[in-house]
C-alpha cells in the first residue's frame, strides 16, 4: 500500500528527515516510536502533503502512485488521513458542517454527487455512537475549547467518517484517559480491514497493547534505526532509548 | 470648471424645479454656503486621512438626470429581495419609479422625500425631524444644499411593520458619469417596528458617484433595522452619512455588506438620547482589486443605563484597502454605559491593507467600554488540517473566511436576507458552497 524509499525532507534549510524507508501493505499496523524531536509527526505531515516541508530525495507511492505532485487534498482523496499530534481548532465551523464539506468534497473529487443528508446523518449517528460522542458535540466549533482528550476522540470519529486507506494515527492516545483510550482504540480496530492501513506514532506500550502492532520501528534523528515485531515496544518501555542511540552513534 | 463650481452653478437650476418659499429651502441655503466655504474634504482633515477623494471627483458628473430612464423588472430582478412580499422604493438615476415601486399610505407612510416635501399634510413631521441631526460637514451639507428626492418613511405608535422596505437606486449609465444624491427621512414612533434594506446599484460602467444622506428617528421602544448592501460594481463610489436618533428603550441595528464598488465611505452616527437602549452596528467587508472601504462610526452615549456594540469584519485582497475609525463618546452623565467595539481583519496579500483605530472619550467613571482589533492572516496550520481532510484549498479558504464573518450575520433577522448576503459572500470568495455553519 505504502512505499516511502529514501526520504529526505527539510524545513527552512533543516534537515529533519535523513533517508526513511518503509513498506507498509494492507491489512498491517506499524508502530512508530522514538524520542521526541526525532522527527516522527515530521514524517507523517509529508506523507499527508504539507507544502511547509521541502522532500529533497525520495519518493513516497501509495498503491503505486508517487504522491509527490499531489495537494493534500489530493492525497487525502486518495485516502491518507492523519490523526494530529495537535488538532487545530477552527471557530465558526461546527464538527457536523466540516465533516458535511469534507465528505462532499471528497466525493466530488471522485465525480460522485453530494451524499444524500439522510444517509449524512445516519452516518453521523452510527460513528458518533463508535467513540461515543455526545451528539450535542458535533454542534460546537471545531476542536474550540476541546479538552485535549476530546480532541484526540473527534479526530478518530473523523477518521471512522472518512474511511481512509492509510491512518496515520500521531500520538492519539496522548491525552486520553484510560476509559477514552479503550473507546479511540476500540474504534480503531473495528475500522480496520485487510484493505486498509493503520501507522501509530506513540510514545507509549499502552495503545499498543489495544492496538497490536505487526510492526514497531524506532525513529531516531530522522532515521528509522531499528525495526522489529510487538516485543520492540516492550524491550523500550523497559530500557528507554539509550541504548538505541548508543549503538546507533557508535 | 472643477466639480465644487459646478455643484455650486447647478443650485441655481435646482431651485427652479422646487419650492423656494419652503422653510426646508433656507435649509438648503444654509447648506449650500456650508458646502461653498469647506468644499470637498481632503486628507489633510483627520477623518479623511486614510481615504481620497481624488479619483472620484475627478469626473465630470451630470447633477441632474436628463431624461427619464424605464427599466423591466425581469432585468433587474436579481438585486431585489424578491422571494418575500416587501414595500419598494425604487429610483432610476435619481428618479422615482411608480412602475417598480410599491409605496404605501395605509396606516403608515412609505413614499417619497419630494411629495414629503411638498404636501402640508407632512409639515408638521418635517419641521420635527429634517436635517435635525445629519451633520454639517461638508458633505451632508451638500446632501443637504439638493436634498429633495429620497424616501419618506413614517410609522405612527404601536405599528409592526410586517412587510420589509426595500430601498434601491438603479443607474443605468445613460449619462457618462452621473452624481446622485438621496435623501432620505426616516421617523419611526413609539412602541413600532420596521425593516429596511437599501442598496445602491450601478448597472454599468460608467461612474457614478452617490452622496446619500439617511436620518433615524426611533422613537419610544421602537425597534429599527436596517440593512445596507453595498455590493456595486468597480465604477461605482458611495459616500453615505446615516443618522440615527434613539430615545429610550429604543433598539436599533445597522449592518453594513460592503462587498463592492469603487469607493465606499460610510459614516454612522448614533445619538442615544435616552436611557435603557441599545445600538448595534455590524458590518462585513470583503473586497479586492483596489477597492476601498472606510467604515467611519460614532456612539454618543448621553444619558445612563445603555449600551451599544459593534462589530466589524473584513477580509481584503489583492491591493484594496480599508479603513475602521470608531468613535464612542460617553458623557458623564452616560453612568453604567456598556459599550463594546471590535474590529477584525484579514489580509489576503502584502498589498491589501487596513487602517483601523478605534477612539474612545470617556467622561463617566461606571461604565464598561471594552475595544478590540485585530489584524490577521488565514491561518496556515488550519488551511493544511482542512486539507488534509479533503477540503480543496479555495473552499477551505472561503470556509475559513465565512466562519471568520460569520456572527455578523446571525443578528439578521430577514431570513430571505441572511440567505441572499450568504450567497454574496459566496460569490465573494469564488466558490459554490453552501454554507449552513
Ligand atoms: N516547521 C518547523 N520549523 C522548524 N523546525 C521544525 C518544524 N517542524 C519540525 N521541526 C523540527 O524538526 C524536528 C522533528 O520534529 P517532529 O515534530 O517531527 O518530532 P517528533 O518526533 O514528532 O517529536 P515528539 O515526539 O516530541 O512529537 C524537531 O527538532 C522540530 O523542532
Ligand atoms: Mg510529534
Amino acid at each position: 500500500m505504502l512505499q516511502i524509499k529514501d526520504l529526505h525532507a527539510s524545513v527552512e534549510d533543516k534537515s529533519i528527515l535523513k533517508g526513511i524507508n518503509l513498506e507498509v501493505k494492507a491489512g498491517e499496523v506499524h508502530a512508530i516510536m522514538g524520542p521526541n524531536g526525532s522527527g516522527k509527526s515530521t514524517l507523517a505531515s509529508v506523507i499527508a502533503g504539507k507544502e511547509e516541508y521541502e522532500v529533497e530525495k525520495g519518493e513516497i507511492i501509495l498503491e503505486g502512485e508517487d504522491l509527490e505532485e499531489l495537494a493534500a487534498e489530493e492525497r487525502a482523496h486518495k485516502g491518507i488521513f492523519l490523526s494530529f499530534q495537535y488538532p487545530v481548532e477552527i471557530p465558526g465551523v461546527s464538527v457536523t458542517n466540516f465533516m458535511k464539506t469534507a465528505i462532499n468534497e471528497t466525493r466530488k473529487a471522485k465525480g460522485l454527487e453530494d451524499m444524500p443528508a439522510k444517509d449524512m446523518l445516519k452516518m453521523i449517528r452510527e460513528k458518533s455512537e463508535l467513540l461515543e460522542i455526545d451528539r450535542k458535540f458535533l454542534s460546537r466549533s471545531l476542536n474550540e475549547g476541546f479538552s485535549g482528550g476530546e480532541k484526540k476522540r473527534n479526530e478518530i470519529f473523523q477518521m471512522a467518517m472518512l474511511e481512509p486507506k492509510l491512518a496515520i494515527l500521531d500520538e492519539t492516545d496522548s491525552g486520553l484517559d484510560i476509559d477514552a483510550l479503550r473507546i479511540v482504540a476500540n474504534g480503531v480496530n473495528k475500522l480496520k480491514s485487510k484493505d486498509n492501513a493503520v501507522v501509530v506514532i506513540t510514545h507509549y506500550q499502552r495503545l499498543l497493547d489495544h492496538i497490536v502492532p505487526d510492526f514497531v520501528h524506532v525513529l531516531y534523528n530522522g532515521r528509522i534505526v531499528k525495526s522489529g515485531g510487538k516485543e520492540l515496544a516492550h524491550e523500550l518501555e523497559e530500557k528507554g532509548y539509550d541504548w538505541i542511540k548508543e549503538e546507533v552513534d557508535a | 470648471m472643477d466639480l465644487k463650481e459646478k455643484l455650486v452653478t447647478s443650485f441655481l437650476a435646482f431651485e427652479n424645479r422646487v419650492d423656494v418659499d419652503s422653510p426646508v429651502h433656507d435649509i438648503r441655503n444654509e447648506a449650500l454656503k456650508t458646502f461653498e466655504n469647506t468644499g470637498f474634504p481632503s486628507k489633510k482633515e483627520e477623518a479623511w486621512k486614510y481615504t481620497s477623494l481624488n479619483s472620484v471627483l475627478k469626473h465630470d458628473y451630470s447633477v441632474f438626470p436628463k431624461q427619464e430612464n424605464a427599466l423591466e423588472y425581469k432585468d433587474i430582478k436579481k438585486y431585489f429581495i424578491h422571494d418575500i412580499d416587501t414595500y419598494k422604493i425604487i429610483f432610476i438615476d435619481g428618479k422615482y419609479s411608480s412602475h417598480l415601486s410599491q409605496v404605501t399610505h395605509d396606516g403608515i407612510d412609505v413614499c417619497l422625500m419630494s411629495s414629503a416635501l411638498n404636501k402640508d399634510k407632512y409639515k408638521p413631521v418635517i419641521e420635527n425631524y429634517f436635517n435635525k441631526i445629519a451633520t454639517k460637514d461638508s458633505l451632508a451639507s451638500l446632501n443637504t444644499a439638493f436634498s429633495n428626492e429620497g424616501a419618506y418613511i413614517y410609522i405612527p405608535k404601536n405599528k409592526a411593520v410586517e412587510k420589509p422596505i426595500q430601498i434601491i437606486h438603479f443607474s443605468t449609465g445613460n449619462e457618462s458619469a452621473v452624481l446622485l444624491q438621496p435623501r432620505n427621512l426616516i421617523v419611526v414612533e413609539e412602541n413600532s417596528h420596521v425593516q429596511i434594506i437599501e442598496r445602491h446599484q450601478s448597472l454599468t460602467d460608467n461612474p457614478v458617484l452617490t452622496n446619500s444622506v439617511t436620518e433615524i428617528f426611533a422613537n419610544k421602544r421602537a425597534i429599527v433595522d436596517y440593512y445596507k448592501v453595498q455590493n456595486d460594481n468597480q465604477n461605482a463610489s458611495l459616500i453615505d452619512h446615516t443618522f440615527v436618533e434613539q430615545k429610550e428603550q429604543t433598539n436599533c441595528f445597522v449592518h453594513t455588506f460592503s462587498f463592492g464598488g469603487k469607493l465606499t465611505r460610510n459614516n454612522l452616527n448614533f445619538y442615544q438620547n435616552g436611557e435603557h437602549m441599545d445600538s448595534t452596528m455590524k458590518g462585513i467587508t470583503i473586497i479586492g482589486d483596489k477597492q476601498h472601504v472606510d467604515h467611519n462610526t460614532l456612539v454618543h452615549h448621553i444619558e445612563p443605563n445603555c449600551e451599544s456594540h459593534q462589530d466589524y469584519k473584513g477580509i481584503f485582497a489583492d491591493s484594496s484597502t480599508g479603513v475602521f475609525n470608531g468613535k464612542v463618546i460617553v458623557e458623564k452623565e452616560a453612568q453604567k454605559t456598556n459599550a463594546f467595539q471590535a474590529n477584525n481583519n484579514i489580509l489576503l496579500s502584502d498589498k491589501a491593507a487596513i487602517n483601523t483605530k478605534p477612539q474612545l472619550e470617556i467622561f463617566a467613571d461606571d461604565v464598561k467600554c471594552s475595544h478590540g482589533c485585530t489584524i490577521g492572516q488565514l491561518d496556515e496550520s488550519a488551511l493544511f488540517y482542512m486539507k488534509q481532510r479533503g477540503i480543496p484549498e479555495k473552499e477551505a479558504r472561503a470556509l475559513l473566511m465565512f466562519a471568520f464573518s460569520n456572527n455578523v450575520l446571525d443578528s439578521v433577522k430577514i431570513p430571505e436576507l441572511k440567505q441572499r448576503i450568504t450567497k454574496l459572500i459566496a460569490n465573494k470568495l469564488g466558490v459554490n458552497i453552501g454554507f449552513d455553519l
